[in-house]
Order: structure tokens, then C-alpha cells, then sequence
């Protein structure tokens, strides 16, 4: 008779680890199931790990976890062609304990972090693939691998496992991803020496810098650029819509070489030698695409869940904060002796109620009505360059003269209705 | 039938970076593997334990984080594992890591007599293949290299019949067991482990032994202190440079190709002449 567990978890990103964790601190028997070669192995990530979600898992993870740098400026550009307006927030607060978010590489933090589950009793066994959920009497009970006699059995399976979540399809707890809910991301790591990294971004130390780039980085499709700033190396990349992607019939490489080739990016990252070259799916359907959470005996979680909030870039938080509310929610149905869909809704619920349900909803409509309407980004982003530009050349001009020549160029475009009605829509999904 | 089977923990030689100032490998830079020979080895015992009842002991010397090897063979089916790491062992060459060896398996055997020690063939890393026949020397039993094939294992005979790897065939040849054997890749397939096993391997702490766990040692025969090997100097092969690509259909492939051997004068010219 194969071994039976309390809990099995499929995958080990930081959404899995984290259950995991927390399924083991209660006293639950757990197996944590990894295709990858070790945990973090094939995961990609822009680099920006969120101190609170992170904290609740592993108090003060700073002093040990396999962090770059603290990211004590957050910086925001809007890019046009050859200009570009910055904004951004730097604070020394941040580069102190308790520290606000850091800069990581996936493939070290996720080992780390999993071990971490390891220490609290979690059995982890990687290069195996979880094939299928074994059901008996519409419950499912276990899971098949690709290993010889790899049949395991338990009370709760935990599906984390990632973006394309092939198990949570084959239970009919998720549809099928729709192009534009999608974005495709590609990214490099360029590595360069400590200090010239600090030169070029201003930072002193092991201070970092995180920088969100919007407008023509990705040639006026829906999506966003970044460059994050780890130790030695510097993290590029960019991502957009796959609905955007086939529109604008460009590859994610193509596009990541226009944004390294960028006249207002450039400066910061040539002659960073390339380390790593990875592209990746990040769920972005927000609200409106969270699928079935619950089912008899399994619980689905992180990008799995499609529980990321693209305008953030939040999802390792998101991922994490899942599976330890999942953990709370199998701990409750433990001591109740119920594995049933009804016995494990209190994850449903404490989802929805939680910040990952209340951001995600208050940003519901944002991806389509961007989608909708490309003038934001094709418009509004070039608009604010002229405006900067005409607004500092001193050319003899009065202020108020260029204020209302800059008015007058904002609405000639849409005329003034349109404007004021793409502004208050721009309001309403963000607001 | 009890094997005992020496195994390395060794960095992925796939991978590894060389310092280009020192020539030395940066270990830091690529990840620590099981020696592909040593899985091979490990599987091997599996197999005849397989069909010949017994049980399989590996045993490394290493760092701590060589647990990590030892775990792995038990995923390919090994029933235990010791892990020999001390201070004292740092620095090791061949003559010094096969002494530290044959003192740990003089305490398996102590235990549970051995009928068979299996080796690799080398490691990716040192490459030296010494170590194996240095055990078999310091044990006073046979060692046979370059193993291909284990056959008619006669337990009651003691005796072993192995199939070698030779420069130009292979050598079929009966030896007394105990033995030591270091095996080629080409003895077995590794196989992919079944699910009980991974299971076992997570759960497993493989047994540690420091220099004070071993009887009768010598500290003088140990480490850097046991080691007469002084590596003079290294350097990466060169690389060899101006490879040209020749593109096109056959017919101007060759045409290229002769002409532009035809301008490499030198390979004409006579000796003496221009
Ligand atoms: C280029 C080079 C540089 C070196 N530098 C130094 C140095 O600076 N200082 C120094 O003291 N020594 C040095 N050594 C020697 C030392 O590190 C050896 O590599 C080591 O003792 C094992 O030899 P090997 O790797 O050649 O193993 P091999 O003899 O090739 O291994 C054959 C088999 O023996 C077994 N085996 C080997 N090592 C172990 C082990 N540790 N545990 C269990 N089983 C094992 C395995 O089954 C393996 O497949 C160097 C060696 C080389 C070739
Ligand atoms: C380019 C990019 C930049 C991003 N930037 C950020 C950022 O800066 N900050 C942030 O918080 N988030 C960011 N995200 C999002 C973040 O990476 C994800 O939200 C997060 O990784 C989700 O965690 P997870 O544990 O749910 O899934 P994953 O991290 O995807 O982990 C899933 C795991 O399951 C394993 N697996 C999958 N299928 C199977 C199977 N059948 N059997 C066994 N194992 C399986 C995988 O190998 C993997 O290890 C970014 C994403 C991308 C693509």
C-alpha cells in the first residue's frame, strides 16, 4: 500500500514552499512534489520580493534568505521615443530594518525558501513530474508522477504549480487562458560589476534601485519594462499582452532588444554581459479570471490561481500569502476530519476577503479597458513628454502662455470631451 | 551479499567556470553532482542486489554538504550510506582519500563483511582514477578497471566473473571476492527512480563519521599531511582559433575549400624552400 500524506503540494515555487511551511509548523504530514532539477530551477521572476508576505512565513528571512539588495528608490518612467518623464520615491528608511521589498534571483531564493519548509518537516522531492490527481468518487485523493510506482495519497492536494496549472485544467477548475489575460515576459540578466552599478543608479552600498518603465518600451502595447538592480548583475525586461504580442506581430526577444537599445535606457545597462536569457507567462486576468478554488479535497493557489496583480507586478506576495491561508484552511478541515469542497471554503473565503481578493477586484477592469483603449499609452505618454519638454526650455515663452499652449496640444488629438472621458475611465479602473 | 560502493561528491565539470588568473576551478560556479561514474556504480549494486539478495553501503568522503550524493544514491536504491568528513581530511590527494577510505570500509566490514567494493572509473574532477586501485592495494584485495559487464557471481565460490574494457576488444576474467572493481558508463543504464525510493532518500540522514569515529588511523596519513602531490602548475588547453565557416551549395563549398588550401603556401612549400 503506497505511503498517504496530509497533504500533498504540486510545486515549489514561493506559493507551494509557503503552504508547505505552514501545513508542517501545524503538526500536518506533507510532501512537496518539484519537476524541476531543485526549486527555483526553472522560475523566473522580475526580482521584486515583498518583505510582509514574506515575513509572515519566515520571520526576519533578511538576516539569512539569499537577498541582492533592499530597493530603497522606486523610480517610474514614462517613455517616449527620445524622452522620457521620470517620478519616483527614494527614502534611506528603506534601507533599514525592517526594510520595505528587496531584489532577488529566483533560482537561489526559491532553493532557500523551500528549504525552509524542508526544516520544518516538509518531504521535498524534485526532478518528478505530477502528472495527474488521482480521483476516486469525485474526490481527489492523491496524485500520479512519472516515476515508477508513483501513485501517492493524501487527504488534500495543494495545485501551485505555476502560470499554466495543467492540473487545475484537467479538473475543469480553470478555463483556458485567454490571450489578452496573458502576458509573455522576456528578460535577461546582465552582469556588472558592484560598483558601477552603483554609479550609474546613484545607490550607495548594497542599496538597490527598482525602476517601472511604461510607454514605448513595448511600442505602445499593453505591458511594462523593468530594470531592478541585484548585486552584481542588473535584471531587464519586459512584457506584454499575448493578445498585444499578436497584434503587433513582435517576439518577446525582439522586443526586449528594443528596450536594451533604448536611447533612455541604454546608458544604464551597456556593456552588462549577458548571464541568463529567460521568458516566462504571467497570468494577468485579474479579478474576473480567478477559477474554482475549492474542490473536494484540493485546493488550487499563486499564479495557479492566476492571483497576481499585473499593475503592481504582485505575485510571489500574492503566492505566498495563498498558500498560507490554503494551510490555515486544511488545518480547520483536519481538525474537522472534512476534505470536502465544503469543509476547505474557508481558503474561498479568506481569499476574497484578504487583500489579494480587494486588490484584484478594485483593479478588475483595468487590462480591458487598457486593451480597449490604446490611446493611453499611444496618446497620453507621448502627451506628457511634449508637455515636460515645452514646459522646462526656457525659451522667453511666459509660464502661462506654455501652460495654456500645452492644454490647448493635450486635446487636439481627442478633442476636450474625449479627454475628460478617458481621464475619469483612467480614474474609475484605477482608482 | 554485503557491496560496498565509493562515491564523489564532484562540481559539474559541464558548467564550471576557470579562474583565467590562477587556472584553478572555481567550485562556486557550478553546481555539485554525484560523479556519473560512481551513479553507475551505485547502480550496478542495486542490480545485483537485486537478484542475489544483500545489501548496498555507500561511502563518501567529503564536506558535510556531500550528504546531498549520498542521498542520491539512495534514491537509486542503496540500502544506507556513511559520509566520512572531517577536518583533518582537507587536502587530500590519491594516496591520502584512499587511505581515509579503506580505514571507513575496515569498519563497515567490521560490521558486515564485504564481498564486492565498487568504484568509478574517475572523477570528472581530479580524473586521476587512482583512488579505486589505491583502496584495492591498502584492503591486500584484487582491483579490475575498466569494468563493462559483472557476470556468474558465485557467492558460495567466492568467486566473480568481469568483463573489461580493453584498448582493442574487451578481456573476460575470474577473480576471488572480495574485489574491487571501478566501473565504465557503459556498464548499465542508470535507471529513473521509483517514487518509495525518492520518499526513503528525503527522509534519509546518512551516518557521519569524523577521524575519532575511525579505528587504528594514522593522522599522519591524512589530509594535506598524508598528501605528496604538489600540482606544479595548471592551464586550460589552448583553443584553437581562425575556423572559418564555408557556406553555399557542394559544388562552391569545394571550390572555396581548394582554394583557400591552395594560399596556405606553407603546406606546399619544401623544406628549405619558399
Ligand atoms: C588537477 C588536480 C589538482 C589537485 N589539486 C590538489 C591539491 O591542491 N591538493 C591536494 O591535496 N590534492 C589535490 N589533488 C588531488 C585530490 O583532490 C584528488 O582529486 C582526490 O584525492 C581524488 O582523486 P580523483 O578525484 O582523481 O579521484 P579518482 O581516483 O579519479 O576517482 C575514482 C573513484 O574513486 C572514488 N573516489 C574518489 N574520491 C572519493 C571520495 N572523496 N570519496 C569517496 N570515493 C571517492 C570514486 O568511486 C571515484 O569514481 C588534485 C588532483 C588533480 C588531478
Ligand atoms: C518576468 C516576470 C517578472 C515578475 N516579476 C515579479 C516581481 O518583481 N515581483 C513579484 O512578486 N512577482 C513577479 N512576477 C510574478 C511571480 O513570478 C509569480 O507570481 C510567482 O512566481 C508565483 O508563484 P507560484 O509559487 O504560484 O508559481 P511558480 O513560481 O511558477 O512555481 C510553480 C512551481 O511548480 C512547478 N511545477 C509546475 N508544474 C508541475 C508539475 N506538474 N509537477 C511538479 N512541479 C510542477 C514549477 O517547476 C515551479 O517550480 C513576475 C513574473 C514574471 C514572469
Amino acid at each position: 500500500m503506497p505511503e498517504k500524506f496530509d497533504v500533498i503540494v504540486v510545486g515549489a515555487g514561493p506559493g507551494g514552499a509557503a503552504c508547505a511551511n505552514v501545513c508542517a509548523k501545524n503538526g500536518l504530514k506533507v510532501l512537496m512534489v518539484e519537476r524541476g532539477e531543485y526549486p527555483g530551477s526553472k522560475n523566473v521572476m522580475g526580482g521584486i520580493l515583498y518583505r510582509k508576505q514574506t515575513e509572515e512565513i519566515v520571520p526576519e528571512f533578511w538576516k539569512e534568505a539569499p537577498i541582492e539588495r533592499p530597493v530603497v528608490e522606486q523610480r517610474f518612467w514614462m517613455l517616449e521615443k527620445e524622452s522620457m518623464v521620470s517620478m519616483g520615491y527614494k527614502g534611506k528608511e528603506w534601507a533599514q530594518e525592517p526594510y520595505n521589498n528587496f531584489t532577488v534571483l529566483r533560482a537561489q531564493f526559491d532553493q532557500w525558501f523551500a528549504q525552509k519548509a524542508v526544516e520544518e518537516g516538509v518531504l521535498l522531492i524534485n526532478e518528478t513530474v505530477v502528472t495527474e490527481c488521482i480521483q476516486e468518487d469525485g474526490k481527489v485523493v492523491g496524485i500520479r508522477t512519472d516515476r515508477p510506482d508513483g501513485d501517492i495519497y493524501a487527504d488534500v492536494v495543494v495545485l501551485a504549480d505555476g502560470v499554466n496549472s495543467l492540473l487545475a485544467k484537467s479538473l475543469g477548475m480553470r478555463k483556458p487562458m485567454q490571450n489578452e489575460d496573458v502576458a509573455l515576459c522576456a528578460m535577461e540578466v546582465l552582469n556588472m560589476p558592484k560598483g558601477k552599478i552603483n554609479d550609474r543608479f546613484g545607490l550607495e552600498g548594497n542599496e538597490g534601485c527598482s525602476v517601472e518603465i511604461f510607454g514605448d518600451a513595448t511600442k505602445g502595447e499593453l505591458g511594462t519594462a523593468f530594470l531592478y538592480t541585484n548585486k552584481d548583475s542588473i535584471n531587464i525586461g519586459v512584457g506584454t499582452t499575448l493578445s498585444g504580442m499578436i497584434r503587433s506581430k513582435i517576439k518577446p526577444y525582439e522586443l526586449l532588444e528594443y528596450v536594451k537599445n533604448h536611447p533612455m535606457i541604454r546608458p544604464y545597462i551597456h556593456d552588462g554581459e549577458s548571464a541568463e536569457y529567460l521568458a516566462h507567462l504571467i497570468p494577468e486576468g485579474g479579478y474576473n479570471a480567478i477559477p474554482k478554488l475549492v474542490g473536494n479535497g484540493v485546493l488550487v493557489i499563486g499564479d495557479a490561481a492566476q492571483l497576481v496583480n499585473a499593475i503592481h507586478r504582485e505575485g510571489s506576495n500574492m503566492a505566498m500569502a495563498s498558500g498560507k491561508m490554503a494551510a490555515e484552511a486544511i488545518v480547520k478541515a483536519k481538525q474537522n476530519k472534512d476534505f470536502s469542497e465544503v469543509g476547505l471554503d474557508s481558503y474561498r473565503t479568506s481569499i476574497y476577503d484578504s487583500f489579494i481578493g480587494q486588490d484584484l477586484k478594485k483593479y478588475k477592469d483595468l487590462t480591458h479597458t487598457f486593451e480597449n483603449n490604446p490611446q493611453y499609452l499611444n496618446e497620453y505618454i507621448p502627451l506628457m513628454n511634449r508637455a515636460a519638454s515645452q514646459f522646462f526650455t526656457i525659451d522667453g515663452t511666459p509660464k502661462w502662455d506654455k501652460q495654456a499652449k500645452i492644454m490647448k496640444s493635450m486635446t487636439a488629438g481627442r478633442g476636450k470631451f474625449g479627454v475628460v472621458k478617458d481621464i475619469y475611465q483612467a480614474w474609475k479602473v484605477m482608482k | 551479499m554485503h557491496i560496498v560502493v565509493c562515491v564523489k561528491q564532484v562540481p559539474d565539470t559541464k558548467v564550471i567556470k576557470v579562474n583565467p588568473k590562477t587556472n584553478t576551478l572555481d567550485r562556486s560556479s557550478a553546481p555539485a553532482i554525484l560523479n556519473p561514474y560512481d551513479a553507475h556504480a551505485v547502480e550496478e549494486a542495486v542490480r545485483l542486489k537485486e537478484q542475489h539478495g544483500g545489501k548496498v553501503t555507500v561511502l563518501s568522503m567529503g564536506p558535510p554538504q556531500a550528504v546531498k550524493a549520498i542521498k542520491k544514491c539512495v534514491e537509486i536504491g542503496a540500502d544506507e550510506g556513511v559520509l566520512i568528513s572531517d577536518r583533518a581530511f582537507a587536502g587530500a590527494d590519491t594516496l591520502a582519500t584512499s587511505y581515509a577510505l579503506t580505514k571507513a570500509i575496515e569498519k563497515i566490514q567490521k560490521k558486515e563483511p564485504i564481498s564486492l567494493v565498487l568504484c568509478g572509473k574517475h572523477a570528472i574532477d581530479g580524473d586521476t582514477g587512482q583512488v579505486g586501485p589505491g583502496i584495492a592495494r591498502r584492503m591486500e584485495i584484487p582491483p579490475i578497471t575498466n569494468v563493462i559487464k559483472i557476470e556468474n557471481v558465485d557467492n558460495k565460490e567466492s568467486k566473480v566473473e568481469i568483463r573489461r574494457k580493453i584498448e582493442n576488444g574487451y578481456e573476460i576474467i575470474q577473480s576471488q571476492t572480495p574485489c574491487l572493481l571501478t566501473v565504465e558508463k557503459e556498464i548499465n543504464e542508470v535507471a529513473y527512480s521509483p517514487m518509495p525510493n525518492m520518499i526513503k532518500a528525503a527522509r534519509y540522514e546518512p551516518t557521519v563519521w569524523t577521524v575519532a569515529d575511525l579505528d587504528d588511523v594514522d593522522k599522519q596519513q591524512l589530509g594535506m599531511k598524508g598528501s605528496p602531490t604538489i600540482v606544479g602548475k595548471m592551464w586550460p588547453p589552448a583553443k584553437s582559433e581562425g575556423a572559418k565557416l564555408i557556406e553555399g551549395d557542394a559544388k562552391s563549398q569545394v571550390k572555396e575549400l581548394v582554394s583557400a588550401v591552395l594560399e596556405k603556401r606553407e603546406l606546399f612549400a619544401q623544406k628549405g624552400g619558399k
